[in-house]
C-alpha cells in the first residue's frame, strides 16, 4: 500500500505548512533581535575530526575531495573573528550512518552565535525560541535547568563525576539495559545512561536544559577549572528527544588544537580514516575569536515536539529512503 | 566466519545471540548528538522464542547464523522423528518432537510446511496457514440447527480438535486456520 504512493511525502500536507511558517518563525525571532543570518559552504575541504560525528565525502572534478558539513560551525567561528557580529544559519547538515526514529542522514539545522554572551544567558534564549516555536502551535513550556550532576543522581541515582566505568554499568544493569557491546569505555557508559535512563526522567511534555558537562564531554566547549572541572556545555532536551547542543564557545587556538590532535588519534584508534583538519578555522582563533555562546538546534525535532511526531518521518517531505 | 555490523541490521536478520540462533524484530538508533551511538535491539531466540533486548555500540559486529527458511513436505512420523523432504533436490530431513511442537497436530502427509533450518538442521516446523483434514470423531449432527451458534468438539485424522458446528457430521473435511485453530468451513469432496 505504501509503495503505491511512494512518489508522494511521508509528512502530511498540513505538516509541511507547518513546517514553512516555523522556519519563517525562526528567522523573524532572530531579524527581531538584530542577529544576522548568513550562509557558508557545505562543501568543505576540512572536516570534523570528532569520530561520533561521522560526515559524508564526495570527489569533486577541479577542487579533489569535499566534505559535506556536518555543522556549520568551522566556518561560522571563522565569521565571528572576522567581526561580523552575532550570527545565525539555518540549512541543512549531513552526517552518515544517521538513520533512525530520530535521524535522517540529512536534517535542518539551526545553529546560532551570540557575541559576548555567556552560554547561562544562551540557554535561555533557546527556552524563548522553543517558547514561541510551540506557542505557535497553542501550546505552551515549562522550562528546567538541571546540571548534568544532579540530573544523573536525580534520575539515575548516582555521581557521573566519581562513579567508575564498573558503577555505571552496574547503574545500566539496574535499569535493564543490557549489553551486547564487548568494550564500553567511561564515557560510552556516559553516553549510555543519559539517552536510555536520565533523559527518561526529563519532564515529558516540557524542555529541560542539561549544563555543565563533564570535562571528557567538553567537544568544543570551554572547560571551567574545577574541582570537578566542568564543561561549559548545554543540551536542550524536549522529554527524552535531545534538539539542541551549546558551548561557551573554546577561543583559545592552542587548546582547540590540542582537541583536534586528541580526536584524530582516537580515530585512529577506533579505525577510522584521518580527516583533513580545518587549518583556517585554527587560524581565525590564532587571529582572535571574541568571547560566544553558540548553540546548534535540530529543526525537524523541533517540529516533531510541535506537533507530538514519534518519527522524523513524519515532519520530512521525503526522508532518505524516498530521496 | 560471517558477521553483521549494526548498520547491516534490520527486521528478520539471524544472527548468533548467546550461542542461540536468533532473530531481529526491531532495531532503534540511540544517540546522542555529540557521543557514541547504540542500537537498542530487540530479537527473537528461535530456540526458545524468548524475546530479549540489548543494546549495541554502533559499529560492532556480531556473528550470523546459518539460518534459512524453506518449503518442505512432509513425509511421515516414525513415532520418534518427523521426516520432511525438500520436494526440488529429494534432500531430507528429521525433526525431533522438541522442534515440531504443536505444528505436530495439523501435520498431514504429504502437506507443505515452512522449515527454519538452522545448520542444515530443522529449528522451527510451522504448518500451513490453512489445512484440509477429515473428522474422525465427533457426535452425530444435528440438523436445521445452523442458525443457533452452538459448538461441539470434532476430533480430526491428526489428532487436533476443533469447535465446529452442531450440524457437522463424522467424515466430513474441514478446512482449519492452524494459526487460530479455527474451523473456516466444509470441504466439498
Amino acid at each position: 500500500m505504501a509503495s503505491a504512493r511512494e512518489w508522494g511525502p511521508t509528512a502530511d500536507l498540513a505538516t509541511l505548512r507547518r513546517r514553512a511558517r516555523l522556519l519563517a518563525g525562526i528567522r523573524a525571532f532572530f531579524a527581531r533581535r538584530d542577529v544576522l543570518e548568513v550562509e557558508t559552504p557545505t562543501l568543505s575541504a576540512a572536516a570534523t575530526p570528532d569520530p561520533h560525528v561521522p560526515g559524508l565525502r564526495l570527489d569533486h572534478p577541479q577542487n579533489g575531495a569535499r566534505h559535506l558539513h556536518t555543522s556549520p560551525e568551522f566556518p561560522m567561528k571563522r565569521l565571528l573573528a572576522a567581526g561580523l557580529g552575532s550570527i545565525y544559519q539555518l540549512g541543512r547538515a549531513y552526517r552518515a550512518d544517521e538513520a533512525g526514529r530520530h535521524h535522517n542522514p540529512e536534517f535542518t539545522l539551526l545553529e546560532w552565535y551570540r557575541e559576548g554572551w555567556g552560554y547561562h544567558r544562551l540557554m535561555g534564549e533557546v527556552g524563548e525560541l522553543v517558547t514561541e516555536a510551540l506557542a505557535g502551535v497553542g501550546r505552551s513550556v515549562t522550562v528546567t535547568r538541571i546540571t548534568y550532576r544532579e540530573a544523573f543522581r536525580l534520575h539515575a541515582g548516582i555521581d557521573p563525576f566519581r562513579e567508575g566505568a564498573a558503577q555505571l554499568e552496574a547503574c545500566a544493569r539496574d535499569h535493564g539495559i543490557r549489553l551486547g557491546a564487548v568494550s564500553m569505555a567511561r564515557d560510552d557508559w556516559l553516553d549510555l545512561l543519559m539517552a536510555e535512563v536520565v533523559s527518561a526522567g526529563f519532564v515529558a511534555d516540557g524542555l529541560t536544559l542539561v549544563h555543565d558537562y563533564p570535562a571528557s564531554q567538553a567537544a568544543l566547549a570551554r572547560i571551567r577549572p574545577g574541582p570537578p572541572a566542568v564543561a561549559e556545555r548545554f543540551e536542550a532536551y524536549w522529554g527524552k528527544l535531545e534538539l539542541a547542543n551549546g558551548f561557551q564557545e573554546l577561543t583559545d587556538a592552542d587548546e582547540q588544537a590540542r582537541r583536534f590532535r586528541a580526536e584524530q588519534a582516537e580515530r585512529e584508534a577506533l579505525g577510522h580514516e584521518p580527516v583533513p583538519v580545518d587549518h583556517r578555522f585554527l587560524a581565525a582563533l590564532e587571529a582572535g575569536m571574541p568571547e560566544s555562546a553558540g548553540v546548534a538546534l535540530g529543526v525537524d525535532r523541533l517540529l516533531m515536539a510541535m506537533l507530538d511526531c514519534q518519527d522524523i518521518r513524519e515532519v520530512l517531505a521525503f526522508p532518505v529512503d524516498r530521496a | 566466519m560471517a558477521t553483521y555490523s549494526t548498520n547491516e541490521f534490520r527486521g528478520g536478520l539471524k544472527v548468533m545471540l548467546d550461542g542461540d540462533p536468533a532473530s531481529i524484530l526491531e532495531n532503534e538508533f540511540v544517540k546522542p548528538g555529540k557521543g557514541q551511538a547504540f542500537n537498542r535491539v530487540k530479537f527473537r531466540n528461535l530456540r526458545t522464542g524468548k524475546v530479549i533486548e540489548r543494546t549495541f555500540k554502533s559499529g560492532e559486529s556480531i556473528e550470523a547464523a546459518d539460518v534459512h527458511e524453506t518449503q518442505m513436505q512432509y513425509l511421515y512420523n516414525d513415532g520418534e522423528f518427523w521426516h520432511f523432504m525438500d520436494p526440488e533436490s529429494f534432500e531430507q530431513v528429521a525433526a525431533e518432537a522438541g522442534v515440531v511442537g504443536d505444528a505436530a497436530k495439523w501435520l498431514k502427509e504429504q502437506d507443505m510446511c515452512q522449515i527454519t533450518l538452522y545448520n542444515g538442521e530443522p529449528l522451527i516446523v510451522e504448518p500451513p496457514n490453512f489445512v484440509e483434514l477429515r473428522i474422525t470423531e465427533t457426535d452425530p449432527g444435528v440438523r436445521g440447527d445452523t442458525a443457533q451458534g452452538g459448538t461441539k468438539p470434532a476430533t480430526l485424522e491428526t489428532g487436533a480438535v476443533v469447535k465446529v458446528p452442531l450440524f457437522i457430521e463424522e467424515g466430513e473435511v474441514l478446512r482449519v486456520d492452524t494459526r487460530t485453530g479455527e474451523y473456516q468451513g466444509r470441504v466439498k469432496g
